[in-house]
């Protein structure tokens, strides 16, 4: 997994509350049996129009945010599916990062998997960052993983939480199912003990 | 011992690792598989040289982007996209040797439709699927949740999953539920009063009399979009009737093994005195036939009411109001009774059952559809057989109904089943979000019987009005 520990970007602004997984990648995208290729249609629905066009007034058509690596977003971001099409999408496009005050519980663990850094702010502070990104180019915004920091170009730092765990795997770039593996010993004894216990499972 | 909820005995008994900051390693009990969010997971163990762990806890069947038209034996009457997943499907579950139900098996249907039918769904167990709506399973006093491809490759390699344990919510509907109320109208409710975001880091429990009065296919239908709430999971407690339900199915235990399983289900309760973090409570009484009008499964309201306005709200949910209004082109004020649409489907994981099926032929005898096109896309091969023995395709055939064949079909619209820019659907799947079941196609969500009553009037319908004609 691609590693994450510091950002200095353009961040663009969708002022969305409930984003959901079908507006970040609509399904006729997931009948790929792969996982790359899915930056082009992300946001399809908003960003293109029925023949296929750019909409130009979407934020990612704007000049200034064509090559954006945050987003920052309202409430409740990724709700709906479990399709991780939707961080492949958003990690295809080349954005890293994305600052929401709240996120949908399977969006925002399969953003671990895929080198996303997910943000949780309070309202206010999306707010200030909102702002900022509405600035384009002339606004960059600074994420520290190890610090747990994300700076706006006017300065203003806030910290945000993150999980210790999904932290030090995200800044390692490290690989969960070589992790658990490595608990092997672990499993089996579980499950020797769990046949005994409910052998009809 | 201190009390536990049932969501904390069923956890406890299923931790396999746990590491000095809280992490732990769930182990799965069933894994289910389909064919949109697996090719990836499966790749991923061939690259790396990975078998599957246990592949006997493992089951797969194709559903999301299936035709539901006849013929579809042949994957030359697929479009090859659709043939492309299947046939990675049918390879990975023979390579790997994992449970497998094509799509010519009488068997096959929607994955959580399957899973209980054949009886892989049991109490107590933990329950995943690369799919949201695994939070069905629940139902049956299961663990059960939505998980990503990347967790897909990891339960199959390892049977196991990274957690953190979430907060324990209690969702109980207390007393009887009115005439015309369905499970559909309970979960939309909850969801109505907590937000789409509201249950976001809990699992619910369910409970209460009016969940213990439903039927194994109505609390399916509770739990299925606990997920829409934003939980986790949705959970009730088992009794008889999720035993009654259980037995005999092929994949349940027989004889000593079934009496030694009941044993230890009839541990499974929250006890008295279990802590919760968030309690909801609603009056069953209070629960009338709703639908949705906009474009999150939190915009619920009775049919009685009207269409509100962006400034009912408040924060990023005036915009969204606005939006969705925009989008489903609705004019605050008015009445949904009003709101005609053009399309009905009957079907999806959260209402593609045989008493769903039922339910709507119950208000359809005799009727003849008054949109432009209405579908029933039952959930499973078997509920699809049922309900023709049962009379029930005849009296949807003879409605004006197309009878499909089972599968996801316009609940997510992947395969050709789809709404045409601007169409208007009655719909009992779970998601109203723009575009969901076609660029452009507007959704509104409701119980089979409103579906129902909606195809015989052209218009959205309070099915109360019609049961009251009937009788």
């Amino acid at each position: 997994m691609q590693k994450f520990t510091k950002l200095s970007g353009i961040a663009a602004p969708l002022p969305l509350v409930n984003i959901d997984t079908d507006m970040i990648i609509p399904k006729q995208f997931l009948k790929t049996i792969k996982r790359s290729g899915l930056g082009v249609n992300l946001f399809d629905e908003m960003r293109y129009d029925d023949d296929g066009k750019e909409i130009p007034d979407f934020v990612l058509n704007k000049p200034q945010y064509r090559e954006t690596q945050i987003l920052v977003a309202g409430d409740n971001f990724g709700c709906g599916s479990s399709r991780e099409h939707a961080p492949w999408a958003i990690a295809d496009f080349g954005i890293t990062c994305v600052i929401a005050p709240s996120y949908a519980d399977i969006f925002y663990n399969n953003c671990f998997k895929n080198g996303i850094l997910p943000i949780a702010l309070p309202q206010e502070q999306v707010d200030v960052l909102m702002k900022d990104a509405e600035k384009g180019s002339n606004a960059r915004i600074e994420v520290d993983l190890e610090a747990q920091t994300i700076t706006s170009s006017d300065g203003d730092v806030f910290t945000f939480e993150v999980d210790a765990f999904k932290k030090h795997c995200l800044l390692n770039g490290l690989d969960d199912i070589g992790l658990t593996m490595e608990k092997a010993a672990s499993i089996d004894s579980f499950e020797a003990q769990a046949s005994t216990a409910r052998p009809w499972v | 011992m201190s009390p536990k909820t049932l969501y904390d005995k069923i956890w406890d008994a299923h931790v396999a690792h746990e590491a000095d900051d809280g992490t732990c390693l769930l182990y799965i009990d069933r894994h289910l598989v389909h064919e949109v969010t697996s090719p990836q997971a499966f790749e991923g163990l061939r690259m790396a040289g990975r078998q599957v762990r246990a592949p006997e806890k493992t089951i797969a069947v194709p559903d999301h982007n299936v035709p539901t038209t006849p013929g579809r034996d042949d994957p030359k009457n697929m479009t090859e996209d659709s043939a492309i997943q299947v046939a990675a499907l049918d390879k990975n579950a023979k390579d790997f040797g994992i449970h497998y139900y094509p799509v010519s098996d009488v068997r096959q249907g929607i994955v959580h439709i399957v899973g209980p039918e054949q009886g892989w769904t049991l109490p107590g167990m933990t329950v995943v699927c690369g799919d949201s709506h695994t939070a069905t399973h629940g139902a049956f006093g299961a663990l059960a949740h939505g998980i990503g491809t990347s967790e897909v490759e990891h339960v199959l390699a390892t049977q196991t999953l990274i957690q953190k344990k979430s907060k324990n919510m209690k969702v109980e509907i207390t007393g009887k539920l009115r005439p015309g109320v369905t499970a559909k109208d309970i979960t939309l409710s909850v969801i109505g009063e907590t937000g789409t975001a509201g249950g976001t880091g809990y699992v619910i429990e369910y409970m209460g009399e009016a969940i213990r009065d439903l039927s194994m296919e109505g609390r399916m239908t509770v739990c299925n979009m606990a997920i829409e709430g934003g939980a986790r999971a949705g959970i009730i407690a088992p009794d008889e009737k999720t035993y009654e339900y259980c037995v005999g199915r092929p994949h349940a235990p027989k004889g000593a093994a079934w009496e030694a399983a009941v044993a230890w289900w009839k541990t499974l309760y929250s006890d008295d005195d279990a802590h919760w973090d968030k309690v909801v409570t609603i009056k069953g009484e209070d629960i009338a036939p709703v639908v949705t009008w906009g474009t999150s499964p939190e915009d619920v309201l009775p049919i009685t009411a009207t269409v509100p306005a962006a400034d009912d709200f408040e924060g990023g949910k005036v915009g969204a109001a606005q939006r969705s209004l925009d989008y489903m082109d609705l004019k605050p004020g008015t009445p949904l009774s009003d709101i005609e649409i053009d399309t009905v489907f009957i079907g999806s994981c959260t209402n593609g059952r045989i008493e769903d099926l039922r339910a709507a032929a119950a208000i359809l005898k005799g009727k003849k559809i008054a949109v432009e096109r209405a579908m029933v896309v039952p959930g499973s091969g078997l509920v699809r057989a049922q309900a023709e023995e049962e009379g029930l395709a005849d009296i949807f055939k003879e409605a004006g109904f197309e009878w499909r064949l089972a599968g996801c079909s316009m609940c997510l619209a992947m395969n050709p089943d789809q709404l045409a820019p601007g169409e208007r659907c009655a719909a009992t799947s779970n998601r109203n979000f723009e575009g969901r079941q076609g660029r452009g196609g507007r959704t509104h969500l409701m119980s089979p019987q409103m579906a129902a009553a909606a195809a015989i009037t052209g218009k959205l319908t309070d099915v109360r009005e019609i049961m009251c004609n009937a009788f």
